[in-house]
């Protein structure tokens, strides 16, 4: 494989970190937004800058620092990375924007510091999709933590300290009790932490109880991904503002977690190691498991945001489920899904919060005849609902297709049994709603029957992400190119 | 001039002192110039000395002219050209960044305060730049006894907490004194160099066996070594705050630098880590050490100092077990550490500096809004917090990464456990304090669409800002210049049957 | 038994700066007044200078003066057998000085901890602090 250096990594990283000062001596708020939005634009130009190189089957690579032997502090830009950074970067401008509706809308406090934690988590977000080893993963990973603290507990009440004390309780307890002596104890056996085609654990020789330890301390030790029993702390991060827990909780955080863990099972152990050891069942008993008890749990919550919530623990361990095949098509429907989920996730939680912003409800049973009062939101609704599900004409289709194709190929009949399960039950807990929100007879509605939407800025970025959702299932490219060129490297196939 | 570094760092520094205390009568407003003079040259040649050891190798300096091992010399090499440039840099950066507090808490004592100051740190960089035994007692009792008397300067408890310190670091110190003079009954030589010479045919004579403990046993009082620390947090507590932001970065690490001379100079690790066969029981007292100060900074809920300096403690457990690990990974932790420990220290005691010159206390009481009302000062904060922590890319996470890599090598797991447990507990203890800083006071009203401001912005002066973020870069710095730090230097400070 | 008379008065130096140590810390770890204590450290000290001091001695040997260090007797051979070692006398003469200047220290810690508290007895003083 090709590799050219080039400081466009770095830069895509460091664009909205350097952005904090500007933000922080903005006196005008419409000066601080804009400048966010200039750094999301240039950030989004940059890692749209390396498509074409990265799409020719070349990397990127660019080097910090070798600070301890053997490891640098190195990006590297290859498919899947990109693929990821695309997703960030480009929601980054739409989720700004929204932010900049929702935030106003509620007159909320400390607007600076929210925007520049936001800018400090985008840049968390890239790096961890340009890392080019596992300790320059950790390092984002770890500044993504601390940045999305304040976020998550931005209205700073006693609900939001109890909250945030689960969430680094969680995320930054296994980070460092499991990540970090998985991380040095493989650094020991190999003297390397480079993501390699087929794992830089495969050629240390090590034994099975070793490799399975690692295994288990690095797919729960990032702990984002959610994967059950380490799933609690993203219920409870929902005491976020909206926009937070729309980019963060669905796109970036716990995409980075997922992320991590594709990262770990391909780059660190790699297929071949997994294979030969038998434990993509293991990956896939847990991932099934997180799967069927995180739409149950869907099922039963009143609270939209919550609802989400655990949606998105579900769909997590798709991804993980996918790459847990271990066959090419299931770790190209894994890696697809992280974009598709992204974009219909996105939208359902623009829309909650819409929904919020307009009413003030944040419970499904005091939405009762919504979709007459704000019918553009619903109807997108409505449309990220059907991608989450997995059915045609949106994007989710294309992944849960490969997932199955995948399974077929690996010759797991259960897992298509959880999944067909699983699409159940995401329609079982999306479509009651939909239905009620737009058919409801009329002396049952809550709502006037005038269109009364949140303000433009709200809404526009939600019906843009509908449209991309739908838009991905006919033009798929380049997320499903970048998988296939990623399991490709992989597998050969 | 360059040749005469090594004398320049300790006399330079002294003579200012005693010209300081004489300037204190004459102006007050002298005292401030001269001591910046006198440890920018010394900070200087510090620098300078460092990258003439890189160049040349290592460097001895004849005081007087008298050859070793008659007259006294300063041997500078890696290892201590390394620390003489920490602790000059540290007390530089400390001394801008204290001025205002020191002309707030003594207004009519800054002569003899600055005088003590520049005393401490003279002793301090000779403790280092020394190569014979018994002037490093002297030394070392000269930073000791200038550090009781800063300590004491403080409020109201400082007196009975310096003075216990007084006893302890007296007895420390006494047993050191007393290991020599087994050392120089077996060897007749007081010269480190010269002793290591003679050493290696008398490694089963119980006298040096009885001196290697003995002075051990001294180092380790005055490191506040668990669970010989029981000096410690009393007197950095309640001392003034410039005080203590020099002393508690700077005496326990420069204690384990003479602890990794003696095990490294005076005793080659041969004897200390194969022929001795003790090692394995130190690294578990080291791992009660940092277990026990983990414990007992959870178990202090009133004071963001005091729970600072329990901190260290267990950060003393980390460096005395990383270099009786044994092994070559293990030292260089052990040494990355003083210098990240050193800096990491500065920037949290200089942060509480801060909040005490505002808030006129550092109880977490006082501590509420302290983000809407600091938030420049508490940005430092969070730096040497996470560096504390040891989250990459700050210099923390390195020690501590050569540190559990060297458990890791040794087979020690406990050390690695240990190490792990007290990052867990540093990330629960900085947290609780956050918390305190962000939520509290909670307003009635729930967060949506109130724009509470109960406090307004009250920073410090931008001269104890400016050396607080100078030190907050250099943690990041050092964090990623590690690689070259370690290649450079340490790699070389480490003798090459070490692996 | 014969035996360890005779290794105890062989060694006399020794027992005598080991008695002294122990009754120094003695004094420093239980006595209750903080005067006494730095008495304690103070004898704690001086036993070390003795032990320094005597280990510098040989049998017969005189002060190490050159007695025709000069002129024309400056030729003579000089058996160091017959002069006590300097060396340790001399280290001591600094250590007494350092001992001297930690006792004034000490004395001043407690001159300015009885200004305080009005008393330099440690449970006293432990009481009046747990009252604040």
């Amino acid at each position: 494989m090709e590799t050219i250096t080039s400081i466009k990594p770095l830069l895509a990283v460091l664009v909205s970190l350097l952005i904090t000062p500007l933000l922080i001596s903005s006196k005008a708020p419409n000066v601080r937004e804009t400048w966010t939005f200039v750094a999301a634009a240039v950030k989004f130009l940059i890692v749209l800058s390396m498509l074409p190189t990265v799409l020719k089957g070349t990397e990127i690579v660019y080097t910090i620092a070798e600070v301890v032997p053997g490891v640098a502090i190195k990006f590297r830009v290859d498919a899947l990375g990109m693929l990821f950074a695309l997703v960030a970067s480009s929601l980054w401008i739409i989720t700004s924007a929204y932010s900049i509706g929702y935030m106003r809308g509620l007159k909320e406090h400390s607007q600076t510091r929210y925007f520049c934690f936001f800018a400090l988590a985008l840049s968390a977000t890239i790096g961890v999709a340009f890392s080019a080893n596992l300790l320059t993963l950790y390092l984002f990973y770890e500044m993504l933590s601390f940045a999305t603290y304040p976020l998550v507990t931005h209205h700073q009440d006693r609900e939001a300290r109890s909250s945030g004390r689960k969430y680094l309780l969680y995320i930054v307890g296994t980070s460092i009790g499991l990540v970090l002596p998985a991380m040095l104890i493989s650094y020991n056996l190999t003297g390397t932490l480079e993501f390699g085609k087929q794992g830089f654990l495969a050629g240390a020789g090590a034994s099975k109880p070793l490799i399975g330890l690692l295994l288990v301390m690095l797919v729960f030790g990032f702990a984002k991904a959610a994967i059950m029993p380490l799933h609690s702390w993203l219920p409870a991060a929902m005491v976020a503002p909206t926009p937070v827990s729309a980019l963060l909780h669905a796109v970036a955080v716990v995409k980075v977690g997922v992320f991590s863990v594709v990262r770990v099972l391909t780059g660190v152990f790699g297929t071949d190691l997994l294979l030969s050891f038998n434990f993509g069942t293991a990956i896939i008993l847990v991932a099934s498991v997180t799967i069927l008890v995180g739409s149950f749990v869907a099922l039963s919550q009143d609270g939209l945001k919550r609802l989400l919530a655990f949606s998105t623990i579900a769909q997590l361990s798709y991804i993980v489920l996918g790459v847990g095949l271990l066959s090419p098509k299931g770790m190209t429907g894994g890696m697809v899904h992280i974009a598709m989920h992204a974009f219909g996730k996105i939208t359902l939680f623009f829309c909650a919060g819409a929904i919020f912003v307009a009413t003030g409800k944040k419970n499904i049973s005091e939405m009762v005849g919504i979709g007459r009062r704000m019918p553009v939101t619903m109807t997108a609704f409505f449309i990220a609902s059907l991608s989450i599900i997995g059915m045609p004409p949106c994007g989710g289709f294309i992944s849960k297709w490969y997932l199955v194709l995948g399974s077929l190929e690996a010759h797991q009949m259960p897992v298509l049994f959880v999944l067909l399960t699983s699409s159940l039950l995401n329609a079982a807990y999306f479509m009651p709603f939909v239905y009620k929100a737009f058919f409801c007879v009329p002396k049952e509605a809550m709502f006037e029957n005038t269109v009364q939407e949140a303000p433009p800025f709200c809404v526009v970025p939600l019906v843009i992400t509908a449209l991309i959702s739908i838009v991905l299932l006919f033009y798929p490219q380049p997320f499903l190119r970048l998988a296939s060129m990623m399991v490709q490297g992989i597998t050969g196939v | 001039m360059s040749h005469n570094y090594p004398a320049l760092i300790v006399v330079v520094p002294l003579l200012s002192a005693l010209v300081i205390s004489v300037a204190g009568w004459v102006n007050k407003r002298l005292c401030f110039p001269i001591a910046f003079a006198a440890l920018a040259v010394a900070a200087y040649s510090s620098v300078g000395l460092l990258f003439r050891v890189l160049d040349e190798g290592v460097i001895v300096y004849k005081l007087g002219g008298w050859d070793p091992p008659m007259g006294i010399a300063y041997y500078v090499d890696h290892l201590n050209g390394l620390v003489l440039t920490v602790v000059s840099v540290v007390a530089l950066l400390n001394l801008i960044a204290s001025k205002k507090s020191i002309e707030e808490e003594f207004p009519e004592k800054t002569g003899p305060f600055y005088t003590l100051y520049i005393l401490m740190v003279t002793g301090l960089l000779g403790i280092v730049v020394t190569g014979d035994a018994f002037n490093l007692y002297v030394l070392l009792e000269i930073a000791a006894l200038t550090g009781y008397g800063l300590l004491a300067m403080g409020e109201e408890r400082a007196p009975l907490a310096s003075l216990n310190y007084l006893y302890m670091g007296t007895i420390g110190a006494c047993f050191y004194l007393l290991g020599v003079g087994y050392l120089y009954i077996v060897t007749g030589s007081l010269n480190m160099v010269d002793i290591a010479g003679i050493l290696p045919s008398l490694y089963q004579s119980k006298a040096v066996l009885a001196a290697f403990i003995i002075c051990m046993v001294g180092v380790w009082l005055k490191m506040a070594f668990f669970p010989l620390h029981a000096w410690l947090p009393n007197a950095y507590t309640y001392a003034p705050s410039a005080a203590s932001s020099l002393i508690a970065p700077l005496v326990t690490k420069v204690m384990i630098y003479v602890m990794i001379r003696l095990i490294l100079t005076v005793f080659t690790p041969e004897f200390s880590f194969n022929v001795l066969a003790v090692s394995d029981a130190i690294v578990w007292l080291a791992v009660i050490a940092v277990v026990m100060g983990a414990i007992l900074a959870l178990a202090e809920r009133n004071n963001l100092k005091k729970m600072l300096t329990y901190i260290i403690v267990a950060e003393v457990g980390y460096m005395v077990g990383g270099a009786w690990l044994g092994n070559r990974t293990g030292m260089t932790g052990a040494i990355l550490h003083i210098v990240n420990d050193a800096l990491m220290t500065l920037c949290v005691f200089l942060v509480v500096g801060n909040i005490v010159y505002k808030v006129k206390g550092a109880g977490f009481d006082d501590l509420k809004g302290l983000f809407r009302k600091m938030p420049f000062t508490m940005g430092a904060f969070v730096v040497g917090a996470i560096s504390m922590i040891g989250v990459p890319p700050t210099c923390g996470f390195f020690s501590k990464w050569y540190l559990i890599s060297g458990a890791i090598q040794a087979g020690h797991y406990g050390f690695m456990v240990a190490l792990l447990f007290s990052s867990l507990v540093n990330v629960v203890l900085f947290f609780r304090v956050f918390e305190i800083c962000y939520y509290e006071p909670f307003s009635d009203h729930h967060g949506h669409g109130h724009d509470h401001h109960p406090e307004p912005m009250d920073e410090a002066p931008l001269s104890m800002l400016v050396p607080l973020y100078v030190v907050g870069a250099i943690l990041v710095l050092v964090g990623l210049y590690t690689g070259d730090i370690v290649d450079q230097i340490i790699q070389f400070a480490i003798p090459k049957g070490l692996v | 038994m014969s035996d360890l008379i005779s290794i105890i008065v062989a060694n006399y130096n020794y027992w005598i700066y080991i008695t002294l140590m122990m009754i120094g810390l003695y004094a420093m770890i239980a006595k209750n007044n903080l005067v006494k204590k730095i008495v304690g450290m103070n004898i704690f000290q001086t036993a070390i200078i003795l032990f320094y001091v005597s280990i510098g001695v040989k049998k017969g040997a005189t002060i190490p003066i050159l007695q025709h260090g000069h002129g024309h007797g400056a030729h003579t051979v000089v058996h160091a057998v017959d002069y006590v070692n300097p060396l340790p006398h001399v280290l001591m003469l600094t250590a007494i000085v350092v001992g001297v200047a930690t006792l004034g220290v000490a004395l001043a810690l407690a001159i300015r901890v009885y200004d305080r508290y009005n008393t330099l007895e440690e449970d006293e003083l432990l009481a009046q602090i747990r009252e604040k």
